[in-house]
């Protein structure tokens, strides 16, 4: 494909403003020396550009979309529609509050679902990510721990199957990390938790449903410690899918919360975002939200409120659900993964052999060391089959994963034809594992050069070179 | 109630008992009864789709939408090409994750690629990334990039927007670093000032351009101080004042950040936004977030990957530059749309008319009686006037649907104009500015009269 740049010929373009009906009054200083160089191209060179990077870009109507630990759920149209009211999409976010009040109504009872759903008292929607959620999340322990002048908890406790935000958001909160490891069946190994739990504790992450797609059944237990040596507990929500109206973290010991709206509520994920990852807490760690009025508040971890409109798309999709639809898009997601994790389990050994979540990983160990073939190899050859390949590598605590997570909007008939693939690419990979090797080799393109493109990094186009 | 799930009940079951079951509750076994719900009492029923729709479109209309907004402070009011909306509504763009496996992403690849490229023509600088949250948490991230064991301290001018301040702030707090204000002088940061907090531990000043009052700081001279001094400038600019000011490159900046929002996005009450993040080569490896590289595959064709993930979350953990993942790639890929559509003159026009109707509205303000507070320095397209009643004029503005300059205190008013603001507009909200005044004076008069 061109890039927009090759597209381009200087002196094309579509005016799309009127003459200035003022006259022209530029800064006498500080004007830029070499003149702006941007791609120069008609709107139908525009609009065929980016139709062909569309059709070269992998979407959830595409195709199947099993990527772990992502939920990549259909998302419905009429969200989209209501995200684009006028209503909604000019209003100016400094508005007086007045003006607004349509906006703060979307925002109080997405807000108070939210706290329902998940069991919290509190929520913000400013974080605009998982991650931002996490780290806001963190802010506010490290607050409350201040507050009490409780100075000596440094420390976050991570178990190692955890996702690479919590750590990384635990040393952007200022706290050094304890990674502890996980048990037998890939939960929290109490010993080491009852062990790394102690007077420095800050607080707990944890993600349950966990990485590996499984309920930790001590999760009570889990809490009690942390909370026994003064610590607080921070639920990540990544896998809130397989739970929501089924079990609340709030009831099972958690201060703490985020939640993936672009996730657990439907809203696209738009390539890398814009998410929204709202943070909620139990009354006593209201106070040091951002952006409430509290004098304990942490401050903002963003400009104005929140990402409005991803906002809109997952209250309309709550409202939709309701109190009924919700757990039962939990359940059918649950159902979903049970039904691919049975009918896979005899060729493809899964790491945790039992009743999963919303997702399973399973462990091609065995078969890259009879026949070389990787979870890599596995992943690129579903790429000919137009099914978006699992979740590689993630969890670290398993070797050669792949982590499968099929949703609760796929049909029955395409969980068949996905485990068909499956199996198709488990008999090419015995009878021809060299083979494997060079797939894809239907796709626009094939298998990348990563390492180069990391040693010498060409990451812009430049007119002039 | 609607529902996304698509089997039947019948399906439903048949499946269960494949898998060995013979109830949805066989898959929650390992919850304890303890904490399992027995409903969602504080949610509503479910509701059909024209339900939803009814409601929600109510809550819109509760809604003020100002035909005439004359007020801009971080968000900005500017005319959005038609195509943008069309090309960011395409179903692939906007329901891809993160673009994992690039032989099937290529498309939302190249596309950052080419927002990276852009982002460097519009800031002079070496590499750009694919996109943080917003503008105030892209000045929060480069603060971080600067800082080492030996210089931690962060200065930030007066002058920076309040709201990138408090979100800089928030995230200080969290690596326990310190932040300092370099006061202002007259509307511009204050030389000496800044000359005297630039001590061996800063390191880094974080500047705006325009700066918050909408003036134009003198950025040579702050670059020379601050590279003197061994310490790195971040300059947060907006991206359409780039179209004709001075690139952070032509005076040296080490990191250009900033609101990517006047590129295509609309004002939508405040998100989604756009972080851009541009730096020179030297601290390309410091960049946080997601960055695309160009490469070929194994038949030697161009193709494009996330690349220089070694500095990422999943790979470093702990030791990553930045926790983010998700980024505001449909973000990016707007003002990507946005920016091939303009072009670079129509780009340019933009700023133009953006700068010279602030002008024309200022004079008609000072006409009508709200003086420059800043007289003495150039501004772009925001400027702050004196107001005798700054809530009452807002108030009589809001009821002739023209929103009227940001309140910075009970007598001044931070003023915007855009290419989205006609001259009769601006003749207009100007008329209305006076009548207010002479109405309010006349009513000041009259009560001093009657009072003595």
């Amino acid at each position: 494909m061109k890039l927009v740049f090759e597209r381009s010929a200087e002196g094309r373009g579509t005016r799309y403003l009127p003459e200035c009906d003022v006259p022209e009054r530029l800064p006498a200083a500080a004007l830029r020396e070499k003149p702006l160089r941007l791609p120069e191209l008609p709107e139908t060179e525009v609009d065929r550009h980016y139709t062909c990077l569309a059709g070269q870009t992998h979407g959830v109507n595409d195709g199947f979309y099993p990527l772990g630990s992502c939920t990549m759920k259909y998302n419905p149209q009429i969200n989209e529609k209501m995200a684009s009211l006028p209503g909604f999409v000019n209003i100016h976010p400094l508005q007086d509050k007045e003006s607004m009040k349509g906006c703060r109504e979307v925002t109080e009872k997405l807000e108070q679902l939210l706290c329902e759903i998940t069991g919290m008292d509190a929520m913000t929607l400013q974080p605009a990510a998982g991650a931002h959620g996490e780290f806001t999340g963190l802010l506010v322990i490290k607050a409350y721990h201040r507050s009490r002048n409780d100075t000596g908890r440094t420390k976050i406790i991570v178990p190692d199957s955890a996702h690479g935000t919590n750590p990384a958001s635990a040393a952007m909160a200022g706290f050094d990390v304890v990674s502890i490891p996980s048990d037998d069946h890939g939960c929290v190994d109490l010993d080491a938790l009852r062990e790394a739990a102690k007077e420095d504790t800050a607080g707990l992450m944890l993600t349950n449903p966990n990485t590996v797609g499984l309920f930790d059944p001590n999760i009570l237990e889990i809490t009690r410690i942390v909370h026994e040596a003064g610590g607080l507990c921070y639920y990540d929500g990544a896998n809130l899918n397989a739970i929501m109206g089924i079990a609340r973290p709030g009831d099972m010991g958690f201060d703490v919360v985020h939640v993936n709206l672009h996730k657990t509520f439907s809203t696209p994920h738009g390539g890398g975002g814009p998410g929204s990852g709202p943070s909620g807490c139990k009354s006593f760690l209201a106070p040091f939200l951002p952006g409430k009025d509290s004098p304990q508040s942490i401050g903002n971890v963003r400009s104005f409120g929140g990402n409005f409109l991803v906002e809109v798309k997952a209250l309309a999709y709550i409202l939709t659900l309701g109190r009924e639809g919700i757990p039962e898009a939990a359940r059918n997601a649950v159902l979903n993964a049970n039904y691919m994790r049975v009918k896979l389990a005899d060729i493809y050994p899964m790491a945790y052999d039992t009743i999963c979540m919303h997702e399973f990983v399973m462990s091609l160990e065995k078969l890259k060391h009879e026949t070389g073939v990787s979870a890599l190899d596995v992943a690129k050859a579903m790429l000919d089959y137009g099914i978006h390949p699992p979740t590689m590598y993630f969890p670290l605590i398993v070797h050669e994963a792949l982590m499968v997570e099929p949703t609760e909007t796929e049909t029955r008939e395409t969980l068949d034809e996905a485990i068909r693939i499956y199996r198709e690419i488990h008999e090419k990979a015995v009878k021809d594992p060299e083979g494997m090797h060079r797939l894809p080799l239907h796709t626009p393109v094939r298998r990348l050069d990563e390492v180069t493109a990391a040693r010498n990094p060409v990451i812009r186009y430049d007119f002039d070179a | 109630m609607g529902s996304y799930v698509p089997d039947t009940s019948a399906q439903q079951m048949e499946m269960l008992k494949e898998c060995g079951l013979s109830s949805f509750e066989d898959l929650y076994g390992d919850i304890p009864e303890s904490v399992k719900l027995s409903g969602l009492p504080g949610v509503p029923k479910g509701k059909s789709e024209l339900e939803v729709k009814r409601a929600i479109e109510e809550m819109a209309e509760k809604n003020k939408v100002y035909r005439h907004i004359f007020r801009g402070a971080g968000a900005y009011h500017h005319y959005i090409p038609a195509i943008v909306d069309e090309i960011a509504s395409k179903e692939d763009f906007r329901t891809a994750y993160t673009p994992y496996q690039a032989e099937i992403s290529q498309g939302v690849l190249q596309s950052i690629f080419e927002f990276q490229s852009e982002i460097c023509m519009l800031t002079g600088l070496e590499a750009a990334n694919a996109s943080v949250y917003d503008g105030a948490t892209a000045a929060a991230e480069a603060c971080e990039m600067c800082r080492d064991k030996k210089r931690s301290r962060i200065l930030v001018c007066a002058a920076v927007d309040p709201k990138i301040l408090s979100v800089v702030k928030t995230y200080s707090f969290g690596r326990d670093v310190e932040v300092e204000l370099v006061p202002e002088k007259d509307g511009t940061t204050d030389p000496e000032a800044l000359r005297k907090a630039l001590t061996p531990e800063v390191s880094c000043l974080l500047s705006q351009q325009p700066n918050f009052f909408g003036n134009l700081e003198e950025m040579d001279s702050l670059s020379a101080l601050v590279h003197e001094a061994g310490a790195k400038l971040i300059v947060s600019c907006n991206p359409v004042s780039l179209a004709l000011l001075k690139t952070p490159g032509e005076y040296q900046a080490d990191i250009a950040v900033g609101e990517g929002q006047p590129l295509g996005l609309p004002l939508a009450c405040g998100g989604p936004y756009l972080g851009f993040m541009a730096a020179t080569q030297k601290m390309m490896r410091k960049l946080p977030g997601r960055i695309v590289g160009q490469t070929t595959d194994v038949d030697g064709k161009r193709a494009f990957v996330l690349t220089l993930q070694a500095r990422e979350q999943h790979i470093r953990r702990e030791k990553a530059s930045s926790n983010i993942c998700s980024n505001e790639a449909l973000c990016a890929l707007r003002a990507a749309v946005y920016m091939a559509a303009m072009g670079p003159r129509g780009l340019r026009d933009v700023a133009a008319a953006c700068t010279s109707k602030a002008h024309y509205l200022q004079e008609k303000l000072a006409e009508a009686g709200l003086p420059l507070v800043y007289e003495n320095k150039e501004f772009f397209h925001e400027f702050v006037t004196e107001c005798p009643d700054a809530e009452g004029l807002n108030a009589f503005l809001s009821e002739r649907g023209f929103l009227g300059g940001l309140m910075l205190s009970k007598n001044r008013l931070l003023w915007c104009a855009t290419e989205m603001n006609t001259r009769e507009e601006i003749e207009k909200a100007a008329a209305l500015v006076k009548e207010y005044l002479s109405a309010a004076g006349k009513e000041t008069q009259g009560k001093e009269a009657s009072g003595s």
